[in-house]
């Protein structure tokens, strides 16, 4: 295990929704750290969704510590903190990732328009763009294809290009895979292992199957770090 | 390269965003319009006359006077004797004289009977004198000088004889007395282009058999006899006078309204002219406000559509967010693409704008002798659709702030 600090740090994390008194999350500890792939299995409903908001800082713990690459995120105001997210953190969702009128390209350069020190860090953006679709199996045909006219699967590859590049140190994918038949599953996960070891990113894999764990360094059940509380009302 | 995306989700938008675009555009257009047609309107009035210091006629109202004898609209309820006429060009404040009668007609053109000063003192667009653009100017007495619209219209040419009616739309016609195009006058975009001129004597000429407003039965006059004639006119319709002095204007504006022989009627072409302003202003500014009013109804039915759009759009903001956008950006997004619309719908109502002239340009100045002008737009013009596009920026705040909500809600996850 890597001994550097950690990527992602969670302490004594407290979060109620505002407005509403039947949820709560609770998350006592948890980290991940740089390098590491984890895999957070949990049920519906387990939390996930707010644990991923908190991480990305689209909301704010009312208690306790979120830190992302050493940043605890409560110490930075909202813009701040959509400008952290930009520069640290590549999101892919389950599905609908892209923007369905943009084409393969601007999609993957998006982030980089909210992020200019990951941006810097390209010299040639486009030709990285392209690369990294290569990498991903896209065929290059594809660049200025509109997103809207990709499959599911080639959809989420651009997802898997666009959270990685410029390189940011902490992948979040929730439940990338959901949408794809199994035989393309296996292929996704394949290329998007590899271009996240390529990159030295860390990645944390939000699933509901755990038939995916033998990828993953370390595998987490949401019960085991996390209590939800849905009181009726 | 956010515009760039603005503009594509409009594109992928196309029907719906296409509607509000043509909406805005029509309405733009409109606007445009209404105010080239007025402003155009007004100059063309204004530029009618120039050069002439009081217009003089029977006593009626100023703005009456004015419209019958400049503008050839309506009629004079009475005429200025011949006598009248001779006392006020003797005067000494006058320095040039110009008497004009008015009543027959050809066709649909009214003739004017006036004499060669008319040529040499009536004035338009700030002093441009009359031309003929082909023959001469009245030679014989049974000659005439037709305006560009009454040779066009009519298909004259000069040496073509003309022969005039008696009254307005009339049947009785001068058979006896048939008349020759000798001259045919530029275009002037005036109610000239629409005049049959011929002079003062040749009105009287005409007339010779006439009696009490029917022609007298028995031989008609020979012509050459006629042209032996003194033909001396008993009365004329109005004069256009031109001051010696602009110091005397006033003065012989008042001997003329106090003059004891009979109710007579001067008044200054410009105030009268204001006069008329006055009378149509409410017309005009109604005018205006329906048509501010069909601008504003065009950018309420675009926030209807962002607002209704909004719903669809959270997957999308969503990525945006995602992606490190803040909410003032989905903000900013929205008001970019409300700009966007609005431009394109901004100069999409000046190019029909534009269309519109041109296929219209020839038909107001047949029908009412407006001629509009089809010049590069006017600086008051551009100010006009910066204001519609600063105006849907302001309007799309509405639906951009209740976006802002809900992104912030959202955060990235929409619950679906």
């Amino acid at each position: 295990m890597p001994t550097q600090d950690p990527i992602l740090n969670i302490n004594d994390v407290r979060f109620r929704w505002p407005g509403r008194a039947t949820f709560s999350l609770s998350v006592p500890q948890f980290t991940i750290a740089p390098r590491e792939t984890v895999l957070l299995l949990g049920e519906s409903g387990s939390g996930k969704s707010t644990l991923l908001s908190l991480i990305c800082g689209t909301m704010l713990a009312d208690e306790g510590e979120v830190s992302v690459a050493g940043r605890n995120l409560s110490q930075l105001s909202g813009g701040q903190r959509d400008r952290f997210r930009a520069e640290q953190i590549g999101v892919i969702f389950q599905q609908f990732n892209l923007l369905p009128f943009g084409t393969v390209v601007d999609n993957i350069l998006l982030p980089l328009r909210f992020a200019p020190t990951r941006r810097n860090s390209i010299p040639n953006p486009r030709a990285e763009a392209a690369r990294l679709c290569k990498a991903l199996g896209l065929p290059s045909s594809l660049l200025s294809a509109r997103a809207s006219n990709l499959s599911v699967g080639q959809q989420q590859r651009v997802a898997v290009a666009r959270a990685l590049i410029g390189a940011p140190p902490l992948i979040i994918a929730d439940e990338p895979t959901s949408s794809l038949d199994a035989g393309s599953q296996a292929n996704f996960l394949d290329l998007m292992f590899d271009q996240v070891a390529a990159n030295g990113a860390s990645l944390m894999m939000v699933s509901h199957d755990p038939r995916l764990a033998d990828r993953f360094d370390r595998v987490i059940d949401m019960k085991d770090i996390a209590q939800a509380e849905r009181e009726i009302a | 390269m956010i515009l760039r995306l603005s503009l594509a989700s409009l594109m992928a938008r196309a029907l719906t965003v296409g509607m509000t675009i043509l909406a805005i555009a029509l309405s733009v257009a409109l606007f445009l319009g209404v105010e080239k047609v007025r402003t155009g309107a007004k100059a063309s009035f204004a530029d009618t006359i120039s050069g002439t210091d009081l217009i003089v006629g029977a006593r009626s109202g100023s703005v009456q006077l004015l419209l019958y004898s400049v503008f050839r609209i309506g009629n004079a309820t009475n005429n200025v004797t011949w006598k009248s006429y001779q006392d006020i060009a003797a005067r000494q404040d006058v320095e040039w004289i110009v008497p004009i009668s008015l009543g027959d007609s050809h066709k649909q053109f009214r003739v004017m009977g006036t004499t060669a000063a008319f040529f040499e003192h009536y004035k338009y667009r700030q002093g441009r004198s009359l031309a003929v653009s082909d023959g001469v100017i009245l030679s014989d007495l049974f000659d005439t000088v037709i305006g560009a619209d009454v040779a066009k219209t009519l298909g004259y040419s000069v040496g073509d004889p003309i022969v005039v009616a008696h009254g307005l739309a009339s049947f009785t016609e001068h058979k006896d007395q048939p008349f020759r195009v000798s001259g045919i006058l530029e275009k002037t975009g005036t109610p000239v282009d629409r005049t049959v001129i011929v002079s003062l004597r040749a009105i009287e000429a005409i007339h010779v058999d006439w009696q009490s407003g029917a022609q007298r039965p028995g031989q008609a006059t020979p012509a050459d006899q006629i042209r032996q004639m003194e033909l001396k006119p008993k009365a004329i319709t109005a004069a256009l006078v031109g001051v010696s002095s602009p110091l005397r204007t006033f003065s012989l504006q008042r001997a003329i309204n106090e003059y004891s022989e009979e109710p007579l009627l001067a008044i200054l072409p410009g105030v009268a002219l204001q006069e008329l302003w006055g009378i149509v202003g409410i017309a005009e500014t109604a005018l205006f406000a329906v048509s501010a009013m069909v601008v504003v109804t065009a950018l309420i039915g675009m926030m209807a559509t962002i607002f209704s759009s909004l719903n669809e759009r959270r997957r999308e903001m969503a990525i945006y967010r995602a992606m490190g956008a803040r909410p003032t950006t989905i903000l900013g997004l929205l008001v970019i693409e409300a700009m966007l619309m609005a431009t394109i719908g901004a100069v999409l109502g000046m190019i029909l704008l534009y269309l519109g002239l041109v296929v219209s340009q020839p038909l107001l100045d047949a029908a009412f002798g407006l001629w509009l002008p089809i010049e590069l737009p006017s600086l008051r013009e551009v100010w006009v659709l910066l204001c519609v596009i600063l105006a849907s920026a302001i309007v799309s705040i509405i639906p951009a702030l209740r976006a802002y909500q809900l992104s912030l809600a959202d955060g990235m996850m929409v619950k679906t």
